[in-house]
């Protein structure tokens, strides 16, 4: 072949002999597995904003749902899955510091932020098992299915006062005639109803789409753990190659991407 | 033809050569805690809106553009797309265009559902 071949090989990026993305293997396997999770979990939060504006009138508020918040009495919303996204952005910077760590090889400062990361990633896990728990258990005399087709939520906080969707409350006499009459009284919630809202679809989506974010990032505390072993044990010191690192932290900042989205279209909207 | 373009060890050490130069000059932890703070005030500045008297459709469109601030930061910064290649950049990022569109579709034909059955 002649040596203008040669240069045309050299210039043009996707004529051979170069590679056009300068990303390994690896990692561009990563990228595409993360291009498909993202479809599979941007599927699911469209499904919620399709049937949440098809039930528009009936949808729960979330600001009113999510309130608790540890060691507090009075009502504190979203604060709580604040302080989670905290700490899933924490577990993500910490895991871009070992990243770095591991571009210059400090397998000590690898395993310090690896081991931060890990944390977080069971902080944030244990904190949605809390969510989880006062979601599932509800209030105290939960809700209720009136005679008259009507559903009214209760709070601990108004005890015996009946709480409408559209702002308005019924308390005192008529409050407990209408809770005597009512033909059904829910509390907390499961796959098949809920005190937040007369249509199980909340429930179902918020423990769907919790549920396998959550389950995301127990996979990924699982692996960052694998990885952290591995550091350990100076398996990728031996390699001179620290793109595992980089690998498992591309799916770890994948989980925290996830959550921003989650957070905005699951509880602040 | 050279031999040189289907050595793998010249592949190999092509890729980890310019991918090592990138690394330095990219991120460095200055950039990263610099993305940290933004990421932290965005999220602070939507919980605390989000209970003020603000319209919902502007509070709405306001929360979605925040979100994809932050989205920007975490690939661009955190997952290291700003300095990978163009080619790289555009094969990852462009799928996501059919997103919006089902967006768009899904939310119509949601609504839609809604104002028959009322």
């Amino acid at each position: 072949m002649s040596s203008a071949t040669t240069a045309n090989f050299e210039t043009k990026p996707w004529g051979g002999g170069y590679s056009p993305f300068n990303v390994r293997w690896g990692k561009l396997y990563m990228w595409i597995f993360l291009v498909s999770d993202a479809f599979t979990f941007s599927s699911l939060l469209i499904a919620y904003g399709s049937l949440r504006h098809r039930w528009t009138s009936i949808w729960p508020t979330p600001g009113e749902v999510f309130t608790h918040f540890p060691f507090v009495h009075g009502h504190v919303p979203l604060a709580y899955v604040g302080l989670m996204t905290f700490i899933l952005i924490m577990s993500s910077v910490t895991m871009v510091l070992a990243v770095d760590a591991g571009h210059s090889f400090k397998r000590k400062s690898v395993q310090l932020w690896l081991g931060l990361t890990i944390v977080g990633g069971l902080m944030f896990v244990g904190s949605q098992a809390w969510e989880w728990y006062h979601f599932i258990e509800g209030s105290e005399e939960g809700a209720f299915y009136l005679a008259d087709g009507r559903f009214a939520r209760t709070d601990n906080l108004e005890p015996g006062v009946l709480l409408f969707h559209d702002g308005t409350k019924i308390e005192g006499a008529e409050a407990e005639h209408l809770k005597a009459t009512a033909t059904k009284n829910v509390h907390g919630a499961n796959l098949y109803e809920n005190e937040y809202g007369p249509t199980p679809l909340f429930g179902n989506f918020f423990f769907f789409i919790t549920g396998f974010h959550g389950f995301h990032v127990f996979s990924g505390v699982v692996i960052n753990f694998i990885v952290f072993m591995l550091v350990t044990k100076g398996a990728l010191d031996k390699k001179k190659d620290y793109e595992l690192v980089e690998k498992v932290g591309l799916y770890w900042h994948f989980v925290d991407l996830v959550w921003v989205f989650v957070f905005t279209f699951f509880y602040l909207v | 033809m050279s031999e040189d373009f289907i050595s793998p060890d010249i592949h190999h050490e092509r890729i980890s050569h310019k991918s090592q130069e990138k690394a330095h000059t990219g991120l460095n932890t200055k950039v990263i805690w610099r993305v940290f703070w933004i990421l932290l005030l965005v999220t602070i500045f939507e919980v605390a809106i989000s209970f003020s008297p603000i319209s919902k459709t502007i509070l709405l469109y306001t929360f979605i553009t925040l979100t994809i601030v932050k989205a920007y930061f975490i690939v661009f910064y955190f997952m290291h797309m700003k300095f990978e290649e163009t080619a790289l950049k555009f094969s990852i990022l462009l799928p996501f265009v059919l997103i919006v569109y089902l967006i768009f579709i899904a939310i119509y034909e949601g609504i839609a559902i809604g104002l028959i059955n009322y």
